[in-house]
């Protein structure tokens, strides 16, 4: 708290842009794909004017979240290289304005997505809210290695929101879509935090590869990626993607679980690699694979929902393989 | 000597830059409650009883 506290009182002056950096705008990004492609693949007409307004209170949620995710790490924000320049721990925005805009931003989002919408969407933005902020930042971060996995809940909803947000219920192809982004998270940021463990460990953050060790964090890799990539080859089975999504989800899956193989099999992560002392985002000897999977895991993510949207839009029929 | 508790001038210009982003975001909020209320009312905005 003192630590805070000097931190306030040495600030810079606060500009429009350091409060919008509280938004976290690239995870905003990701967030509004993901519910756009739920909102698109529900199928039922929606005024235009509407499903905007339910693009932007997912998109205004996600960033309340960020910001109040901002305000409660920032005592470890300050001591990892990847956050000490946030708003925040760099003493550009007070952390009480961080906790207001937060607060103020989530009632906003969830009440509009409620009077526009409908209470189901809006219900599940509150709850997608309080996961990340509550659940997630104050306790499942700084409290379990598993932090992540159960924690990737709150990125994985979004496509049930604007799926919800369309037509007033969320079938089980919603929840496939939340499925596909859920699995999706253990290999991801694991792959990241294979070569940003350090900065992990001296804040204190139990992230795998500080708790389990490398070794062990490419085998759970490896784990969460075959039974992945499977379920994003489900879609295509359930009337929800067509010929394009099979083939994208097939090929992708393949060259996914390549990379994990070729990361199970590196020395990723290793402390003894004397040449693990490079920049934060450098790529390390031992972690270009680790870099590998992390870089085409965007990508793959990207590409299947993409390849959803499409289909929806042009309206190219789903497959019928049952 | 200088003032301490005069505003500098890049907190003047921080200060105004929050104030006009302040300003438009309350601007569009107005603006979007309105359009939201007339999208949802649709044509029964002509049917109040007078």
């Amino acid at each position: 708290m003192a630590m805070s506290q000097a931190l306030d009182t040495s600030r810079a002056p606060s500009r429009w842009q350091d409060f919008l950096q509280l938004l976290k705008p690239r995870v905003m990004s990701l967030v509004v794909f993901t519910g756009l492609t739920g909102l698109v693949c529900a199928g039922q007409p929606v005024n235009p004017i509407l499903g905007a307004v339910a693009i932007l209170c997912i998109a205004v949620g996600a960033g309340a979240s960020g910001a109040l995710n901002m305000w409660y790490d920032r005592d470890i924000d300050a001591k990892m290289r990847r956050t000490r320049g946030r708003p925040v721990p760099a003493g550009r925005v007070q952390s009480a304005d961080a906790l207001a805009m937060g607060v103020v931003l989530s009632l906003f989002s969830v009440m509009l997505m409620g009077m526009a919408l409908n209470w189901l969407a809006a219900g599940l933005l509150a709850f997608t809210i309080l996961f990340y902020a509550v659940i997630y930042t104050v306790w499942l971060k700084r409290w379990t290695a598993q932090n992540i996995v159960i924690g990737g809940l709150a990125g994985a909803l979004p496509p049930v929101i604007g799926w919800a947000a369309a037509t007033g219920s969320a079938p089980l192809n919603a929840w496939l879509l939340c499925l596909i982004i859920f699995m999706w998270t253990p290999p991801h940021f694991w792959a990241l935090s294979l070569y940003t463990s350090e900065d992990y460990a001296k804040a204190g953050i139990p992230m795998m590869p500080v708790v389990a060790g490398a070794a062990s964090t490419r085998r759970q890799i490896l784990i969460y990626s075959l039974l992945f990539v499977p379920i994003c080859i489900v879609p295509a089975f359930t009337s929800l993607g067509g010929a394009a999504y099979l083939t994208v989800a097939g090929i992708g899956g393949l060259v996914f679980l390549l990379l994990a193989w070729r990361l199970f099999r590196s020395h990723a992560g290793e402390s003894s690699d004397p040449r693990n002392d490079a920049g934060l985002y450098d790529v390390r000897a031992g972690a270009k694979d680790a870099r590998n999977l992390f870089a085409f895991s965007i990508l793959y993510l990207t590409l299947l929902f993409a390849t959803l949207l499409v289909e929806h839009v042009v309206g190219l029929p789903a497959l019928e393989l049952f | 000597m200088s003032d301490p508790s005069r505003e500098t001038e890049a907190e003047t210009k921080a200060r105004r830059g929050r104030n006009i982003a302040l300003g438009l975001g309350l601007a569009l909020f107005v603006i979007l409650i309105f359009v939201v209320t007339i999208v949802r009312l649709g044509g029964n905005v002509a049917q109040r009883p007078f």
